[in-house]
């Protein structure tokens, strides 16, 4: 791990904790911008996915990563999204009023369910949103002159100044768009006292409140921005499907989106990033080499969700950091190469660590 | 028949299966109470405990009282091994490592049944299926009655359990406070570990409980949800209160199924939780703590 030495209080605000980041990250950039130009459609789709996956997980790790709050119901964040875009355009409203009202929606649908629920400890949060989750299903499924049941609805293609962006190549670009501004907001937010006081309330609740950190404003407003950027990934989510059914806004897609999160790495943008990759590539690499498993393997009808239980499983028993952990305990194998040390990375236990209230 | 008949039958029929809820929810409280982790796949044990069951008496064919013994001792066995093998390694990581923890164990039990038995639907005959019995005039189904009466003799065995017993009481030392428990020569890691036995032996009875009326899936853990509910209108951390908490929502339940227009009764439980989480966080039997510093 770099440390580099530290002269100015400043150094721990910048937007670029680096000087030659700047110039790693716009080679990443042009280069994907160039994919589409050289790509097939297939693979180009695949990326879009994974980009609006990883809003959708920088939207969770905002809550989860940083302010230290779990919520099992962000596919519902994910639908009131999607299902917004969708009945806005049809209603006739340009793209660039529906994409920014889908977030603002499912903003204020978070902030409407954050406020009685973040009241309580955390794990009252997982109950009730798991809840709200389950609620919304039902709705989308019920509500049916609204949201068309379980026919699903259309989403017609979206226009922008005159251009049809449709077809993978538009999508991708609107979703690279799209998380190119969900990274730049996050970033801002996590240096701006705001975002200080998500990770102070996410370290230790009593202390952040004797700081004069107000819990209840403060987790409100990171749950609102937490629903918010899932509801702008559930906009594109909906162009990217083109037929929005009820049932894949489920549980299941909840416990997902948190999976990304977790194996990603809790605590940083990159996790959400490399969860995102690991979320979209685990069921391609699973339809590569299911042909080769043995018959009941290969044809088990929940291989793919029982393989994400067992990383989940494994990665909160041996590497709660995640996928990002993993690559900083490499780099940093490397950068200190004779000289490595195995408790650099040493997790601290906490045995006395207690929510509870005695 | 008329109405208040109708209305009578549906209450039992809601309490029945408020009482399953009560029991799922029932092990929830059991491990919170002593350990602050909250067992997301503690409606996955269940269906474990149904398949476990199931095994015993239609493959093995043996006698219902036996393989219900039978099944209840298995799942208590990987209770206790869940906690020692898997569980006991996360202590000190955050509250919610547990949940996703456990979210994730739930997958794997799914597969795991699915694969050891059928991703099919299944069940096995019990003496209580399809018989009636008929009290003052009022006509039940043996299958309902027997899940409450079997509901309250478990309540009565474990309240003599932990009220009367040396273990029972040292349980309720270990979840007051782990500390003296430990300076009083209490094993508190095992006694974690048999906690974990309690709840998965309790899930497996209401598995089997739940035999008569409903067929046994993989996806049968999913009623774990609706014990949240019940889990929270009882306070979760009271024993009691996530049985009667598990009644009060089956009875909603089936009467809204009546009354409301049909999709009401899949989100009943949802909506019951949210309104007392909104209403009322500390349950009807809870109490509110404050964190002094």
């Amino acid at each position: 791990m770099r440390r580099p030495f530290k002269t100015l209080y400043e150094q721990d605000i910048r937007f670029w904790r680096q000087p030659s980041a700047r110039w790693w990250y716009g080679l990443l950039l042009i280069a994907l911008c160039a994919i589409p130009l050289v790509s097939g459609e297939f693979y180009v789709g695949e990326l879009a996915g994974l980009f609006i996956f990883a809003i959708a997980g920088v939207g969770l790790m905002l809550l989860t990563g940083y302010t230290g709050l779990v919520s099992l119901g962000h596919s519902a964040f994910l639908g009131i999204g999607a299902y917004t875009e969708a009945i806005l355009l049809s209603r006739g409203l340009p793209f660039y009023v529906t994409l920014p009202a889908a977030a603002l929606v499912t903003g204020f649908a978070g902030v409407a369910i954050g406020i009685p629920t973040l009241r309580m400890s955390g794990l009252y949060l997982a109950i009730a949103t798991l809840a709200f989750g389950s609620i919304v299903g039902t709705v989308l499924q019920k509500w049916e002159h609204v949201t068309g049941g379980f026919d699903g609805l259309p989403v017609k293609s979206p226009f922008l100044f005159g251009i049809k962006l449709d077809g993978p190549n538009g999508v991708y670009y609107m979703s690279l768009i799209g998380l190119l501004l969900v990274i730049w907001l996050a970033l801002n937010v996590l240096r701006s006292p705001l975002g200080r006081a998500f990770v102070a309330i996410r370290d230790s609740e009593v202390s952040a409140q004797s700081m004069g950190i107000n819990l209840a404003l403060y987790k409100t407003i990171s749950f609102g921005l937490s629903a918010a950027i899932t509801g702008l990934a559930g906009g594109l989510f909906a162009h990217y499907v083109r037929h929005l059914a009820p049932d894949a806004f489920d549980v299941l897609l909840s416990i997902q989106l948190v999976t990304i999160v977790f194996v990603g790495g809790l605590g940083s943008l990159h996790g959400a990033i490399f969860g995102a990759m690991f979320m979209r590539l685990l069921p391609q690499g699973i339809a590569l080499v299911r042909d080769d498993l043995p018959n009941w393997l290969g044809r088990m009808p929940g291989l793919e969700p029982s393989i994400f239980g067992l990383i989940l499983v494994l990665c909160i028993m041996y590497e709660p950091m995640g996928i990002n952990g993993r690559w900083m305990k490499v780099k940093a194998y490397f950068k200190n190469f004779p000289m490595h040390k195995a408790s650099a990375f040493r997790r601290q236990k906490s045995y006395a660590k207690s929510e509870r209230l005695r | 028949m008329d109405d208040a008949a109708r209305l009578l039958q549906l209450v039992v029929n809601g309490a029945a299966s408020g009482c399953i809820y009560g029991l799922i929810a029932f092990g929830f409280v059991l491990i919170y109470k002593a350990t602050e982790m909250v067992n997301f796949a503690q409606g996955d044990i269940m269906m474990l405990g149904a398949f476990v069951a199931y095994s015993f008496i239609h493959q093995f064919g043996m006698n219902y009282w036996v393989g219900f013994g039978l099944a209840i001792a298995v799942t208590a066995a990987l209770g206790f091994l869940l906690d020692a093998v898997v569980l006991r390694r996360v202590i000190g990581q955050p509250q919610f490592a547990v949940v996703m923890l456990t979210l994730g164990l739930a997958f794997i039990f799914r597969a795991g049944a699915g694969l050891a038995w059928t991703y099919d639907s299944v069940g096995f005959m019990t003496p209580f299926t399809n018989k009636t019995v008929n009290i003052g005039g009022l006509v039940l189904g043996q299958d309902n009655v027997s899940i409450i009466v079997g509901t309250l003799v478990l309540c009565g065995v474990l309240y003599l359990f932990f009220s009367r017993t040396r273990l029972g009481v040292a349980m309720q030392a270990a979840s007051q406070n782990q500390l003296a428990a430990y300076y009083m020569g209490i094993p508190v890691r095992r006694i974690f570990s048999l906690i974990w036995a309690i709840s998965a032996g309790v899930a497996a009875v209401a598995a089997v409980l739940l035999a008569p009326v409903s067929m046994i899936d993989v996806n049968m853990g999913f009623l774990g949800i609706k014990a949240f509910a019940a889990a929270v209108l009882g306070g979760f951390g009271s024993i009691p209160g996530a049985v009667i908490g598990g009644v009060i929502v089956g009875v909603v339940e089936q009467l809204s199924g009546y009354f409301l227009p049909p999709g009401f009764q899949d989100v009943t439980s949802n909506i019951v939780l949210l309104a007392v989480l909104i209403l009322r966080p500390e349950g009807l039997f809870g109490k509110t703590i404050r964190k002094r510093v």
